[in-house]
């Protein structure tokens, strides 16, 4: 019997507790627990799904459904799984670089290069990409009054790729190792001749998938704001977060293609003996490099750009005003889009190029600092002459201003090949493009979550503990990585294990410290989730309208019906929804109602993210009989689905008007809560406008935050 | 502000001085042209930084809930402040952009420092550093020695993966890649031991690969070259072979001589196609005629 034929080069080895088994370590121990800890989480989702009798609610409701709501909503499920595994695997990093600076510490090398190679791509393609995606699939429909994307099945699609991925990532803690190649993989290094067996192999697949994935959310969601705006949308009147949901789409269309290529290229070097980046034999990894960074900038701004978004909504909303510079944000935003695919080379100034070439390169980044300083400064004339509420999300914008700024300027400063040249590839690094994404994406993600889960869930999440996980997380940023940028100057390089030098030890002390914070912040962030889910009734804001928002999706239930919009709203200005209400015709209801289509539920995309992750799997061990069937079966689902003709349903004008005139009833029969009431039982979703409330002193007596029992 | 003061500022912040093996305590002319570049763009930076610590305190105060401030929602524009937001930073753009050309050209790595330097060819192994001193016929594993103010050009490839070559100390990285040659030039200006180091993980090994440059005094260096050739061994094709299997050196290894041409060899090796015997990856192959282009990491022709 040839196993190898049917297991591929998978052994008993292969898995993660063997290595405990055949050499006992710390280091094993703790890998073997990630292991099992996969392994129990995977067990206890079963379980829990089979008692509670929820896979056919799992199936039926969610994984099958094409609605953008629900997509968006799975998204921000796996980004939220996968940082889990992610920020437990950088403060095991941190205890071991601090653990290391005396002697060995407690990993393996080899266990700590896998470690920051799966915190970094598991970070950028599977915390960050799906959050944003996530997001701007719920909120982008509602806030253009469209009631789907353009391509709903290719959306579910997309999101059954990048799930197929984190699969894919999740799995290669229990079989077989990662790639220690970094989140970038840079070869020859990674090549077959120096890395091999599968861990590169799991980081091509995976990346693969993900990428691939998000080319189709470019497309899709490009599409949608091009064709699905309601009647008088035009560009100038799409709220910030559209626009810069268009930006990022477009930045995906073109960024993701250089990926794919490049990983594609690093898969054949590896599988089929080709030699694109070799070592010798007329390979060249620089190639690799520059496909690579050529998606890699622009990548940080399709991350960074949809939490710009974010900023200047929850800016606006907290400040009960206007946005300052809409256009001059709108132009800033594309400016910095064009721009991001004009500086890759300042990845690698330290590449040997002639000094004119580094300066041009040096100089095109600090341009983008330009348009980028323009709208920090927008955000806050946005606040001049408002009405400020510190509630969490706005605590986290506030954060946002004052520590990206820094990062900026350490970004100016790294733009000087001068200074790349010292501190490339040391923490200063790692402390800059962390102050970066932390500040400005990560928790624009967090104030994203604070903002629209009342529309999302139709309850509000618990304030006070909001703001306990902001003061754990913001301080904890700050103590994590600013130690970093004086390592780095000291030195310290990246991806280093251990230290011979005994003066970083207090600085590693402090960011260990700050590890610890951001992970109790992360603890009551998911304790905040919970007893949010608990109080839901006490917190529950069905009426749409929680904090007196300004763009379309406010003026809609909350959680809003599958149809979105009862009857697609026509607006005439920007703020559509701020402006009905200082005009007095909001929850005014529609003269006709007439019947709706939505697109079925569909097997198609779940069945082509499972063959698509049995592929990727099956090739990184060279089980080519399942490689084989499992391309096969992805094709064999498309061509089925295009025989399919019965795609819709339609939802008659009676149950959407029952609906809609209902809510409309609630809504218009509520009191309206005033801003000072905002955090109270009373916030039912129906606002008091900010700007007719007409006082400018004092405001009423009582607790702005209602504790809840 | 001047850079050393924010350097000052810094160093009373903290417990001992720890600087020694980075460019915050420079030992050459590059290195401290990097630190002050670094002071002059922090300085220039603090325009935008400032004032943004400043007001967003006040406007916050200001225009809370309840505040003092006229509550203007639908105020949204202001030439002015247009004006000032754009203009600022595209002046300070200029002014950096500036600063930064100057320094990306007089910094070059490849701007040789003076007449007749001494050319001291590097290839990357792991984990380890492969020294050759043509002009001198020594070679050494994992030690740089140096003489003070002798303008120095460092010839990188390497014989494996990428690597990063760099001494804080006396100038920044460049990469060591192989079949390509990259330059490095510093001249180092203090006589003692500085920690040279890869900075681009390169596998197991990557923590501990660093190396001593030992800089001498012109005396001590001719001394040095001739103890070396008096009681190393010789390091032949064979031998550079030996090098090639991934270890760390724990100490230092000298060699009286080597094979001229090796540095060569070891580029040509992995552009077999380009010669006219078609040697395989690894294996040496005829030395190539020497290129003294600038600028290019060329492959070997």
């Amino acid at each position: 019997m040839n196993w190898e034929l049917i297991f591929g080069q998978i052994k008993w080895t292969s898995f993660v507790f063997a290595g405990m088994i055949e050499n006992p370590s710390l280091s094993e121990a703790i890998a073997s627990g990630a292991g099992s800890i996969a392994v129990l989480g995977a067990l206890a989702t079963v379980i829990l799904l089979t008692v509670k009798g929820w896979w056919v609610p799992l199936w039926r409701d969610w994984l099958t459904s094409v609605d953008h709501k629900k997509v968006g909503i799975m998204y921000i499920a796996i980004a939220l799984v996968m940082f889990a595994r992610a920020v437990i695997e950088a403060a095991l990093m941190r205890a071991q670089q601090l653990a290391a600076t005396e002697g060995a510490g407690f990993l393996s090398a080899d266990h700590f290069g896998q470690l920051f190679s799966t915190h970094g791509t598991i970070m950028i393609f599977f915390v960050a990409m799906p959050f944003i995606t996530g997001l701007m699939n719920y909120v982008m429909p509602l806030q253009i009054g469209a009631r789907d994307v353009s391509f709903p099945l290719l959306n579910a699609i997309s999101l059954m790729l990048t799930m197929a991925g984190a699969i894919l990532i999740m799995v290669s803690l229990v079989v077989g190792q990662f790639s220690t190649g970094g989140w970038s993989a840079y070869p020859p290094f990674t090549g077959i001749e120096f890395s091999p067996g599968e861990g590169v192999d799991y980081w091509i697949w995976a990346v693969s998938l993900g990428s691939i994935g998000s080319t189709l959310t470019g497309l899709n969601f490009a599409v949608t704001i091009y064709k699905k705006r309601c009647p008088g949308m035009t560009l100038f009147r799409m709220p910030l977060f559209t626009w810069t949901t268009l930006c990022t789409s477009i930045l995906m269309i073109f960024a993701m293609a250089p990926l794919t290529a490049a990983t594609v290229m690093l898969a054949l070097d590896r599988y089929a003996g080709f030699h694109f980046f070799t070592n010798g034999d007329g390979g060249n990894m620089m190639n690799y490099a520059n496909l690579f960074w050529l998606f890699g900038h622009p990548e940080v701004y399709i991350l960074i750009l949809p939490a710009f978004g974010v900023w200047s909504e929850v800016v606006a909303t907290f400040s009960s005003k206007r946005i300052y510079g809409y256009t001059s944000l709108v132009y800033a935003t594309m400016c910095i889009a064009v721009l991001s695919f004009a500086v890759w080379l300042h990845h690698f100034f330290t590449m040997g190029q002639s000094a004119n070439v580094n300066a041009i390169f040096g100089i095109a980044t600090m341009i983008i600092g330009v348009p980028t300083g323009v709208k920090v400064y927008d955000w806050l004339l946005t606040m001049v002459g408002g009405r400020i509420r510190f509630s969490t999300a706005m605590l986290y914008h506030i954060n946002f201003l004052l520590t990206f700024i820094l990062g900026g300027m350490t970004g100016v400063l790294l733009a000087n090949p001068g200074v790349d040249f010292q501190v490339h590839n040391t923490l200063f690094l790692v402390a800059h493009f962390h102050n970066m994404i932390i500040p400005g994406v990560l928790f624009g993600m967090f104030a994203a979550v604070q903002f629209w889960f009342p529309k999302v869930f139709g309850f509000r999440l618990h304030e006070g503990l909001g703001r306990a996980s902001f003061w754990c997380f913001a301080p904890g940023f700050l103590l994590a990585f600013f130690p970093l940028y004086w390592l780095g100057m000291m030195g310290a390089t990246r991806r280093t294990y251990m230290w011979s030098e005994p003066a970083y030890l207090p600085w590693l002390a402090l960011a260990m410290l700050g590890a610890a914070l951001i992970l109790a912040g992360f603890a009551l962030m998911v304790m905040q989730i919970v007893v949010s889910v608990r109080q839901r009734a006490q917190l529950a804001a069905p009426l749409g309208d929680p904090w007196d928002g300004r763009a379309l999706e406010w003026s809609i239930p909350s959680p809003p019906p599958a149809w979105n919009f009862a009857v697609l709203p026509a607006v005439s200005s920007q703020d559509p929804f701020y402006e009905a209400k200082k005009a007095g015709i909001a929850y005014r209801s529609p003269t006709t109602y007439e019947d709706i289509e939505v697109p079925r539920n569909t097997a198609t995309a779940p069945l082509i993210g499972l063959f698509a992750c049995a592929w990727a799997f099956a090739l990184v061990w060279h089980i080519w009989w399942l490689v084989i069937a499992s391309f096969v079966l992805i094709w064999v689902v498309v061509i089925a689905r295009s025989f399919a003709t019965d795609t819709e349903e339609t939802i008659p004008a009676a149950t959407v008007k029952a609906a809609n005139e209902a809510f409309l009833a609630a809504a218009r029969a509520a009191p309206g809560v005033s801003r000072d009431r905002e955090m109270t039982s009373e916030n039912r979703g129906r606002a008091l406008p900010e700007s007719l409330e007409g006082r400018s002193g004092a405001i009423s007596t009582g607790p702005a935050v209602e504790v809840l029992s | 502000m001047k850079p050393s003061a924010i350097v000052g500022l810094l160093a009373a912040a903290l417990p001992g001085a720890a600087f020694a093996d980075s460019f915050l305590e420079p030992a050459g002319p590059i290195a401290s042209g990097q630190l002050s570049h670094f002071g002059v763009i922090s300085a220039l930076m603090l325009i935008v930084i400032v004032p943004m610590f400043v007001a967003l305190p006040i406007v916050l105060y200001r225009y809370r809930r309840g505040g003092k401030g006229t509550y203007r929602p639908d105020w949204e524009f202001n030439w002015g402040l247009e004006l000032l937001i754009w203009g600022v930073p595209v002046v300070l753009v200029v002014a950096l952009g500036t600063a930064l050309w100057r320094q990306t050209i007089v910094g070059d790595p490849y701007r040789a420092l003076g007449p007749d330097p001494l050319v001291v060819e590097v290839v990357a192994l792991d984990w380890k550093f492969l020294f050759l001193y043509p002009e001198q016929g020594v070679a050494t594993l994992d030690l740089l020695a140096l003489p003070e103010d002798r303008p120095v050009t460092l010839k990188l490839t390497s014989g494996t993966v990428m690597q990063s070559f760099i001494v804080p100390s006396l100038a920044g990285q460049i990469y060591a890649m192989a079949g390509m040659q990259t330059q490095l030039n510093l001249v180092a200006e203090e006589t003692g031991d500085f920690t040279g180091r890869n900075t681009q993980y390169n596998g197991l090994g990557f923590a501990t690969q660093s190396f001593t440059a030992r800089v001498m005094s012109a005396d001590a260096f001719a001394s040095w070259v001739e103890t070396t050739k008096a009681q190393g061994s010789a390091l032949d094709a064979d031998g550079y072979a030996r090098l090639l299997p991934s270890s760390v050196v724990s100490a230092p290894v000298l060699y009286s001589q080597f094979t001229p041409g090796l540095f060569d060899q070891v580029m040509a090796g992995f552009a077999p196609g380009m010669f006219q015997n078609h040697g395989h990856a690894g294996m040496p192959a005829p030395p190539a005629p020497h290129q003294g282009h600038d600028h290019t990491p060329e492959a070997a022709q």
